[in-house]
């Protein structure tokens, strides 16, 4: 799935190295109280680690195998803020060192299989364990959903990159209904695995698992007395306060925005192509609904230049930033509650 | 899986740059060729001349190069369909009927993913995983980022020897081949080999603080680079820039 040089064009390709770059950012942010705390070895491991288990082919039935992807999977075991960070070490060595997936599509490879992948599986996850039974082996099942919902949404956002900043005009339904068919598949292998491997963790050490930590049985302390006492098992590190966060996410839009700016004042009819790419936005978007015969015009609508390139590019990018920004905060908005139950029970 | 990447140690003029240098050239290269027209042909005829002086100046075997081009297999096939799938106006080759944007847009996944490739061959070959660390961190890349990174190049063969040793002893157990019965067997390996990691990943903090480890690792790099390998090493990108310029320009 490593999108290689020249697949988007060069709009797009900043727009997405833009996002990534924000996203390891917010990342770095959010996970260095934990990383100090447990050293980069432990996360460069994890990263080696996933490296390894990429290139593991699992018998998945019916004579195939599939090998997994690994975002929803590093998300439940790591958490997410240090999964993203491992799964964009993991892609920018495949990038530098081995030579797989191309240089200016290294910030799409790590939005979609780095960024997209791990928010979508931790936060299906999440949302899962909150109507689950409360045990730690509920983990497991939680995050196979989360691993089969979390690779077609990537190749839901792979297809409406290519809407925007693809090299040719190919009608996006069809080009949607067979990417989100095909990694339908690919998500049940990716499920399976997932499963397979997080009960084989959650057999030998269930403290490890960072998505099910809030789930740990009580410890039970009985003195010399007899007298016993329950004690909370080991809390995970607190996060920090969202507010800071969203700061530094709202920091990564005006940046962005500042770019944008700059591309849609270097060409003249700006504005004219706004209007005509929203137009176009919303016709898309019917016809995904409807079926209707909107679709072809809306395809024939996708000019090949890079002036339609660069405004649609950019649209996507404050579209994907707000629609990101408000599943990190859903997302933390749960952990949060969901520290507090663990607190007042 | 080796844990000096694809290194071909040859020597050559590449070989001996900066790490920060290649990367910036590789970059400024790709990004020249990505943002070139697809009908401008002649560009990325000399965009080809000027990459495959580039092997040839690293003296890396064409063999190898070829053969590292596998990666890019899943996209040739999707390029090999957009001529089939694309809209817009058809042109008949051989009495099929094929979309001539789609036969553009093919070419141009084709000729930028391929250029891209190699270049990024060139650079990995040239240069060994702890130099490219040095050139990261030189670009100021985050610190912690640079110290998760050389974490996991410096334990990415002891990880990958472990599974290896674990497929083995799966194997000679009769869990072999692909029947979905094994899965139980692989994957519990595979959860196996995430406890060992972290827990090696434990172990090493714990050593590393007990040698006085206080959450800052010493500098890779020593040294940057002087002009002249900045210059050296921005040749053949400067180049490539001005190839996308002129295309602009003067088109086909």
């Amino acid at each position: 799935m490593h999108v290689p040089d020249g697949f988007f064009d060069a709009p797009t390709s900043i727009a997405t190295g833009l996002i990534a770059a924000g996203a390891v950012g917010i990342s770095l942010h959010r996970a260095n109280r934990e990383i100090r705390e447990t050293g980069p070895a432990l996360a460069g491991l994890t990263a080696a680690f996933v490296f390894a288990v990429q290139m593991v082919n699992f018998p998945v039935g019916a004579g195939t195998s599939g090998h997994l992807l690994g975002g929803a999977l590093a998300a439940a075991l790591v958490g997410p803020w240090t999964a993203m960070l491992v799964m964009s070490t993991v892609l920018l060595v495949q990038g530098l060192l081995f030579a797989d997936g191309g240089l200016t599509a290294l910030g799409t490879n790590i939005t979609l299989m780095g960024l997209v992948t791990v928010l979508v599986g931790y936060f299906v996850t999440r949302a899962l364990l909150q109507v689950l039974p409360r045990r730690v082996g509920s983990v497991v099942p939680a995050t196979t959903v989360g691993a089969l919902v979390s690779v077609p949404v990537a190749a839901l956002c792979f297809t409406g990159l290519y809407a925007v900043g693809g090299a040719v005009d190919i009608p996006i339904a069809k080009l949607a209904t067979a990417m989100v068919g095909w990694h339908v598949l690919v998500g049940i292998g990716e499920a399976v695995i997932t499963g397979a491997v997080l009960s084989a963790v959650v057999a030998t050490r269930p403290d490890l698992v960072y998505a099910a930590r809030h789930l740990q049985a009580d410890l039970v302390l009985v003195d010399a007395d007899g007298n016993s006492s329950t004690v909370s098992p080991d809390r995970p590190i607190a996060a920090r306060p969202a507010g800071r966060s969203l700061g530094v996410g709202v920091a990564v839009t005006l940046v962005v925005a500042g770019v944008v700016s700059l591309f849609a004042s270097a060409h003249p009819d700006g504005l004219e192509f706004v209007g005509a790419k929203l137009g176009f936005e919303s016709a898309a978007r019917d016809s995904a609904v409807a079926g209707s015969p909107l679709a072809d015009y809306g395809v024939s609508g996708i000019g090949n230049s890079h002036v339609s390139g660069a405004l649609a590019g950019i649209i996507g990018v404050l579209v994907t930033i707000a629609v990101g920004l408000l599943i990190a905060k859903v997302a933390s908005l749960r952990s949060a509650r969901a520290n507090a139950d663990t607190t007042v029970s | 899986m080796s844990g000096d990447g694809l290194l071909v140690p040859t020597g050559s003029l590449v070989h001996r740059l900066p790490a920060q240098v290649k990367i910036v050239a590789l970059l400024l290269f790709v990004l020249a060729v990505v943002s070139t027209p697809a009908g401008v042909f002649w560009a990325f005829g000399l965009y080809g001349v000027l990459i495959v002086g580039c092997v040839a100046l690293a003296r890396l075997p064409a063999a190898t190069v070829l053969r590292r081009l596998a990666v890019e297999t899943p996209f040739i096939v999707f390029a090999l369909l957009l001529p089939f799938v694309a809209t817009g106006p058809q042109v008949d080759v051989l009495g099929v009927s094929l979309s001539s944007s789609g036969v553009l847009g093919a070419w141009n996944v084709l000729a930028k993913g391929t250029l891209g490739v190699v270049a990024a061959i060139v650079l990995s070959a040239s240069t060994g995983p702890r130099d490219l660390l040095a050139g990261l961190e030189r670009l100021r890349l985050p610190s912690t980022l640079v110290a998760i990174l050389s974490f996991m190049v410096r334990y990415l063969s002891v990880v990958s020897d472990d599974l290896q040793r674990m497929r083995i002893a799966r194997e000679s157990r009769g869990y072999a081949g692909g029947r979905a019965g094994h899965l139980r067997a692989v994957a519990g390996g595979v959860g196996a080999l995430f406890v060992r990691s972290f827990e090696r990943g434990e172990r090493v903090h714990l050593a590393m603080q007990s040698r006085g480890y206080t959450g800052r690792l010493p500098l890779l790099s020593v040294g940057g680079a002087d002009r002249g390998q900045w210059l050296t090493g921005l040749t053949v990108s400067l180049a490539a820039i001005a190839v996308a310029v002129a295309a602009r320009v003067v088109g086909l």
